[in-house]
């Protein structure tokens, strides 16, 4: 490598093209924030990179519990406990049926399953709009549609090709021998895999469950489609509040909602930092 | 080896644990897949009809302005797109490369936007890009009286805002991927090239992209299969407008089949969009079996 760490033109030119860089990217985050905090008539007044001259509060309330999507005005709180009740169990059982699919398709090998893996794997890239009317049709006939179980079962759906993946090839380099030695004992399919592979996938799991969460909490479309008004997940109310509403836009409001909004799959990112580029990797880097 | 024999059962459990993914495989993937298939080939309009009308629907989907446009829209937005994430994506990953101070900051900078949704994306963007309010005001208070910046109500300019604020959600996840691609190339060759007495950006060039072949193989698919996507950001942003300036084909479908009860014509839309998304797909999967096999 061409470690050189003393100071020339060249590293100046390297810190001053990744400094701006950083700049950029960080400039919406910092626009919504000072945004958050600011009162409208000084919005109307500054400008959008100034920092706000009195801290409010009121924004942030108004936006978790008082902005108002389409006739009612309960902010987005009603969201947030939507997206929180869809996003635990379309987690959890994506999952457990991935590492079920993996466990199975690594070490059972059951005769048709390759097949059904590879059109998966395809799968996996096929446009939502292609899906999207038949499933609707689907879960009417069984009344799911702007259920909970509905929107938990289409996210499943969705998420079964990558959580297969993940599984599949983290099984993969686990030692065949143990899965015989496992056999041998007269263990049976259950049984290995809850009391042996269950227990050492603990890093995969947290790996997947940094996907699941964060893919199902920023969904949009399977929210707008598959939930009903009692059911809508955060983002799809954050888009009504902030582009359905009539009257003066309240810009510092739609911010705060804004951040609220991201601020689970932002945690998320911030706390599980390399773990999350882990996840990335894993679920990019297909076969 | 002996084995010991088993309840006639057991032999029965894997399938019965694969079940879950047989059925989503064959309802939920092919199945759903043919029947937008079928129901391209008819007349329905709210709900399916059986009335089989041939290509008519994909005729009438390519004399349809908005489509059209959708199309039209589509491709400038991907071109662009893919372009800048990669052109960035690449530069960020290089530059991080050079042994600089504060690499895990600049990482976790560059790839917070990727944590973020589409629609939260857009919904700053369409902020910061508010003519009267964002840049545009800024730009006033610092003295430039006559600055305009109204790319997001301007219907030749509005696709560019959302090329601008999806790379900026993107290219992040582009340079995390190209690092991880740079940090697996052998020391060895840099070793090699100074000792030639080969400048550092030849060999990025000539040897190190090269060798970033896998990877680069890899974004391009995954941003293709984003571009195809392309529709939270663009109603959170725009709602496709001013007009129908910034629509595109996934918003087009939607439309189709949920505003305006054109079902069939939505099925023709969303075919058409699986093709280029199949013909991508199909040869790279191949390749890597092929690879995972050798």
């Amino acid at each position: 490598m061409s470690r050189k760490t003393h100071f020339s033109p060249a590293r100046i030119g390297i810190y001053a093209f990744l400094i701006s860089a950083a700049l950029f990217f960080l400039l919406p985050l910092y626009v919504m924030l000072a945004t958050s905090f600011k009162t409208m008539e000084e919005i109307r007044m500054g400008n959008i990179f100034a920092l706000p001259l009195q801290m409010t509060l009121d924004p942030w309330r108004e936006a978790w519990s008082g902005a108002c999507t389409g006739l009612s005005c309960e902010g987005i709180r009603g969201g947030f406990w939507n997206s929180v009740a869809i996003a635990v169990p379309s987690t959890v059982i994506p999952i457990l049926l991935g590492a079920i699919n993996g466990y199975a398709l690594s070490f059972w090998k059951p005769r048709g399953a390759s097949v059904l893996f590879g059109i998966l794997m395809v799968g996996a890239f096929i446009p939502i709009q292609v899906m999207i009317y038949p499933l609707v049709r689907i879960l009417a006939t069984f009344g799911l549609v702007g259920s909970l179980p509905g929107i938990v079962l289409v996210h499943l759906i969705f998420a079964m090709p990558v959580m297969t993946l993940l599984f599949r090839n983290y099984y993969a380099s686990v030692p065949h021998e143990l899965f015989q030695a496992a056999r041998i004992d007269g263990g049976g399919f259950f049984r290995i895999f809850a009391y042996v592979m269950l227990p050492m996938s603990l890093p995969i799991i947290v790996v997947a469950a940094i996907m699941q969460v964060t893919g199902v909490w920023n969904d949009y479309i399977l929210g707008l489609v598959f939930a009903d008004s009692e059911t809508q997940p955060m983002t799809v109310q954050l888009n009504n509040v902030i582009n359905t509403t009539t009257g003066t836009r309240q810009y510092n409001v739609n911010m705060a909602a804004t951040i609220l909004t991201s601020l689970v799959p932002l945690a998320i990112y911030f706390i599980s930092g390399r773990w999350f580029v882990r996840g990335i990797a894993a679920g990019a880097v297909k076969g | 080896m002996h084995r010991v024999p088993r309840h006639p059962l057991r032999k029965a459990v894997p399938f019965a644990a694969l079940l879950p993914m047989a059925l989503t495989v064959i309802v939920a993937y092919l199945g759903t897949v043919l029947f937008t298939l079928a129901i391209s080939l008819t007349n329905s309009r709210s709900f399916p009809s059986e009335k089989f009308v041939g290509m008519a629907q994909y005729t009438r989907l390519f004399e349809n302005e908005r489509w059209l446009l959708s199309m039209h829209n589509l491709a400038i937005y991907g071109v662009l797109f893919i372009a800048a994430c990669l052109i960035i994506g690449f530069l960020l990953a290089v530059f991080i490369d050079q042994n600089v101070t504060g690499e895990g900051v600049l990482r976790t900078v560059f790839l917070y936007p990727y944590a973020m949704s589409f629609v939260a994306t857009g919904l700053v963007w369409q902020w910061i890009l508010t003519p009267g309010n964002g840049i545009e005001q800024a730009a006033i208070h610092f003295g430039f009286e006559n600055f305009t910046f109204d790319w997001i109500v301007d219907q030749d300019m509005v696709i560019y805002t959302v090329v601008i604020a999806t790379v900026w959600q993107a290219s992040g996840l582009v340079m995390a991927m190209m690092l991880a691609g740079l940090r697996g190339i052998d020391g060895e060759i840099w070793k090699a090239a100074r000792l030639d007495g080969i400048p550092p950006w030849r060999v990025y060039v000539s040897i190190v992209l090269p060798m970033l072949g896998p990877t680069i193989a890899t974004v391009l698919l995954l941003l293709t299969t984003a571009v195809v996507k392309l529709f939270d950001a663009v109603v959170a942003m725009t709602q496709g407008g001013p007009g129908t300036a910034s629509e595109v084909p996934a918003k087009f479908i939607m439309d189709h089949l949920f505003g305006r009860a054109n079902v069939a014509l939505a099925s023709a839309g969303a075919i058409v969009m699986l093709i280029p998304v199949l013909a991508m797909v199909a040869p790279y999967l191949y390749a890597r079996s092929r690879k995972g096999r050798a």
